[in-house]
């Protein structure tokens, strides 16, 4: 067995892992553990932009962007959370560029910024007796606030923070994949990983050590997500007692690759692109009569879903169309300015997206529609952590010593029950820099803390028992059932009826993949083998997913329940802590929203009141 | 279009069971749609779990999936299978790196020589208290060497690099020509002195092979050759774009 000591250990080289290991690393030991080589991470696929209030083309606030957040969130956002995102995303945007990040720049030099949905600041010429549609009758307006390096903003990110690593000569394990945590006495202390090269198990003994692994996209059948995307992190953590928050809010962006899932932009419809279904209708025009396709990410994932329920999918199957060639922009008069545009026009302005769509559709969208379907996209869910990343134990807002947790891994929570386009990639480095700093703070605090004798006993019986089970279906099989099952009954739509019959057939499941095995039973890059436990994972994920869905009784961004289609803020103005008990979820407790409350002539009264989330 | 009977010939070698490389047939259907990517793992979870490779993105952005797909480098997740000129599918691992297993190869040669250019911004001065500016056209300057995704496509291709896996290789000199051409960069005297050593871009013979194998269609033989420029001529010109040998 194999024995490493490190003040901090970071699992994950995204965004989060690597903002956080280029921190710790100035003040403490640390060493990073990766499953994939750090530039292969998924933060390298994310395309829009990274969100701070620079008011470099326009009047901005860091208030204006915490307002968006925590309305965008529905009203579920920790406010003082997102403020110090807000706040701290301004200097993070700097320290990048002065990291070398290649943004794009404005004619006199600066960091480039555009519009993204859900993103505005109040309107200067507002006059609430403004006819409606007027310029004036709106109250709030779109802001240019998305900093941005072309269409590969996240690219851009991953490679700028991985090469400081290697300037700063940080530690990396690549190709090490963790496997367990070390808890004792309900601290962290280490944890367990597997060389995927030889199959060798490390222990890697640490004081402070952070989840920093991403989201989970790969629990639903058509997903925006890599096929590493398995929520090892807050599985592994969940495993040990530790609560998971908010897991019922998933975020499916309407418009992914039919069968593929890959994203294709929301700049489509804001550059005029329309969506139809089987019938040619534009049916956008009965679920948003104002915004239409330009509603919401979570309305216009609903829509698709209603059409394609109702058995108005392109040929009776689960597509529509999203169709942004130049004659339909100009019959629907859909273009930003209103005028009339041509092909040269759209290639110009979507490049990328008519790339995507030649290379994995065969389909060229100059000529013709392309066929979409919603797809899983961000976990708002996951481990609860407080402003310094610190993992909490339960609802009391009490932390686990030792433990952190940072990115999409992490429920801060500053995405509330929707997250708004721009505003995980600032997440991480926010997040991942604080959480950074306090872990090699704690870690110069104290002494490290003894292990238990053979730490790494449970993965080591857990991966025998796995080769030794005979093949008795493909575990394949499994995995297909599960993404289904959460595609159909937990997705974009959910029923007290279509949960219940989640939850049973995760049930059956989760049997069926503890009494089968895997085919290749060697040491060297036994991907078989692995993809099987982060099956594992995604399954005990799943099955939170679907009972913290259950408890809600309400819809609130991402989560819509056809049974309870209102919000409701008496009883669910709340986060979702749910807990592992035995082999399923058990107990389920509720903590409450943090509000920040401010001084108006002598009362107190909340800064940011609750309102119907309305665009 | 309808289903097709591929015959995926794959260039095997378990180290546990495989004394040298050898070839391995499996026939299957597959969806002119799909890509090559969705058909190894096809092979893999249907018939043979023991098949070796990396992926992660599937769309062509992470740089895992590098492989020799019928004799050309290529991400396997950005070739369909409509476009296959025959029902065979040959795969290889890339050459000149060494085999693990199957399609996977030792990427450490790679990432050190990446590493050995310096691939990070070096500028010591005390940066200001917002962005330091750069123009559009300084930013424009080194733009497409920002792409590159380090998935060894162009190195594993090059004839040179082949024949002594000691040449920094093409990927390398891409990300260093991306800091040396960049307005705020100061290590471009440094970068330079390495990449004019045996073992840098006076290695590279112009063959082009590397360009034609980038996935993110890099210019990359154009970046190199604006590298040896600049260490002809003594100078970097980090304002305009140059154009030395147009590429087409
Ligand atoms: C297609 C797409 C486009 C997007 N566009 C935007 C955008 O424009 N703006 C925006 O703000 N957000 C965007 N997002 C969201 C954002 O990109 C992600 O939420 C974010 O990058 C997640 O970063 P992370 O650091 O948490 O995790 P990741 O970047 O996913 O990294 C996870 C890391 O954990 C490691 N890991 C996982 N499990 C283990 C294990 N068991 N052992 C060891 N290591 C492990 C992996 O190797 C990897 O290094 C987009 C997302 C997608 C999918
Ligand atoms: S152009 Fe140079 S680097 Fe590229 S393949 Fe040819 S010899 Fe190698
Ligand atoms: S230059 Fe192109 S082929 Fe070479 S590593 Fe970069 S992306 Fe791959
Ligand atoms: S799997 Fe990411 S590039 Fe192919």
């Amino acid at each position: 067995m194999n024995y490493h000591r490190f003040d901090c250990i970071i699992v994950g080289a995204g965004g989060a892992g690597l903002m956080a290991a280029l921190e710790a690393s100035k003040l403490a030991g640390t060493a990073v553990v990766s499953k994939l080589y750090p530039t292969r991470s998924h933060t390298g696929a994310a395309q829009g932009g990274i969100a701070a209030a620079l008011a470099n083309l326009e009047d901005d606030t860091w208030e204006n962007h915490a307002y968006d957040t925590i309305k965008g969130g529905d009203f579920l956002v920790d406010q003082t959370a997102a403020e110090v995102l807000c706040r701290e995303a301004v200097e993070c945007i700097y320290d990048l560029e002065h990291m070398g990040l290649p943004f794009d720049r404005t004619p006199d030099g600066r960091i480039s910024q555009r519009r993204f949905g859900g993103h505005t600041k109040p309107n200067p010429v507002y006059d609430p007796a403004a006819p409606a549609g007027a310029e004036a009758s709106k109250p709030r307006i779109p802001v240019k606030r998305a900093c941005h390096s072309a269409d590969r903003t996240g690219h851009m990110i991953l490679q700028t923070l991985y090469q400081q690593c290697i300037k700063q000569g940080v530690t990396f394990f690549d190709e090490f994949h963790m496997l367990d945590l070390i808890m004792v006495e309900g601290e962290c202390r280490g944890i367990v990983a597997i060389e995927i090269a030889t199959s060798e198990l490390h222990v890697f003994h640490a004081k402070s050590v952070l989840l920093a692994t991403g989201g989970f996209g790969r629990m639903f059948k058509v997903s925006s997500n890599a096929f590493a995307l398995t929520g090892d992190g807050p599985a592994i953590a969940y495993r040990h007692g530790v609560p998971l928050e908010d897991m019922e809010f998933y975020q499916f962006h309407p418009t992914g690759i039919y069968r593929l899932g890959i994203l294709l932009s929301e700049a489509c419809r804001g550059d005029g692109g329309v969506m139809f279904n089987g019938e040619g209708e534009r049916f956008m025009e009965k679920y948003a009569p104002n915004l239409k396709d330009l509603a919401s990410r979570d309305v216009c994932s609903r829509s698709i879903y209603q059409e394609v329920r109702a058995g108005r999918g392109v040929g009776g199957k689960d597509y529509v169309y999203l169709d942004i060639r130049a004659e339909t922009i100009n019959k629907y008069k859909t273009s930003p300015t209103g005028e009339p545009v041509d092909s040269a026009w759209v290639s110009k302005r979507l490049p990328d997206i008519i790339d995507f769509a030649r290379t994995y559709l065969g389909v060229d969208p100059i000529h013709e529609p392309m066929p979409i379907q919603p797809t899983a996209h961000y976990a708002m869910g996951g481990l609860p952590t407080d402003v310094h990343g610190r993992v909490l134990r339960d609802e009391s807002g009490a932390f686990i010593p030792g433990l952190y947790s940072a990115g999409e891994s992490a429920c801060v929570s500053v995405h509330g029950a929707n997250r708004l386009g721009t505003n995980s990639l600032v997440d991480l480095v926010v997040f991942g820099r604080r959480t950074g700093r306090e872990m090699a703070r704690f870690a110069l605090d104290r002494p490290f803390q003894s292990l238990p004798p053979k730490p790494e006993a449970f993965v080591k019986s857990e991966i025998e028992s796995v080769l030794a089970r005979p093949r008795v279906e493909p575990w394949v099989k499994i995995r297909d059932e599960m993404q289904r099952t959460m595609m159909d009954e937990c997705g974009v739509f959910r029923t007290e009826e279509t949960l219940t019959k989640a939850r049973d057939v995760l049930v059956d499941l989760q049997k069926r993949y503890r009494s089968t095995g895997v085919q290749d039973k060697g040491n060297v890059f036994n991907t078989g083998l692995l993809e099987v436990l982060e099956l594992g994972c995604l399954l005990d994920l799943a099955q939170a997913t679907v009972a913290s869905a259950l408890a809600r009784k309400e819809s609130r961004g991402a989560h819509s329940r056809e049974d309870f289609p209102a919000r409701d803020d008496s009883q669910f103005f709340r986060h979702t802590f749910i807990f592992k008990d035995g082999e399923g979820p058990g107990r389920i407790g509720y903590k409450d929203v943090d509000v920040i409350l401010r001084q108006v002539d002598g009362r107190m009264e909340p800064k940011y009141p609750l309102e119907i989330r309305k665009y | 279009m309808s289903m097709r009977t591929l015959t995926v010939r794959i260039k095997r070698y378990v180290p546990e069971r495989d004394r040298s490389p050898r070839w391995e047939e499996f026939k299957v259907e597959a969806d002119p749609h799909d890509r090559v990517l969705d058909v190894i793992q096809k092979v893999k979870w249907d018939q043979d779990e023991t098949i070796g490779l990396r992926r992660s993105c599937a769309h062509g952005v992470c740089g895992s999936d590098a492989m020799r797909i019928n004799g050309v480098n290529r991400l396997a997740c950005k070739v369909l299978i409509k476009s296959l000129p025959s029902d065979v599918l040959t795969l290889e691992p890339i050459l000149g790196l060494p085999v693990i297993k199957d399609l996977i190869v030792d990427m450490k040669p790679f990432f050190d020589h990446y590493k050995s250019v310096l691939p990070y911004l070096i500028n010591d001065d005390p940066p200001p208290t917002t962005e330091r500016l750069q123009s559009p056209e300084e930013r424009a300057r080194f733009d497409d060497t920002t792409r590159c995704i380090l998935c060894a496509c162009c190195t594993a291709a090059c004839p040179p690099f082949w024949g002594d896996n000691k040449y920094v290789g093409p990927a390398a000199i891409v990300n260093a020509h991306r800091f040396i051409f960049d307005s705020r960069d100061r290590g471009a005297a440094e970068r330079l002195d390495i990449l004019n050593d045996t073992e840098g871009v006076w290695r590279c013979r112009t063959v082009f092979n590397c360009t034609n194998a980038c996935p993110r269609e890099i210019k990359v033989t154009q970046a190199i050759q604006e590298v040896k420029q600049a260490l002809l001529t003594g100078e970097v010109d980090t304002h305009s774009v140059v154009n030395i040998h147009q590429e087409t």
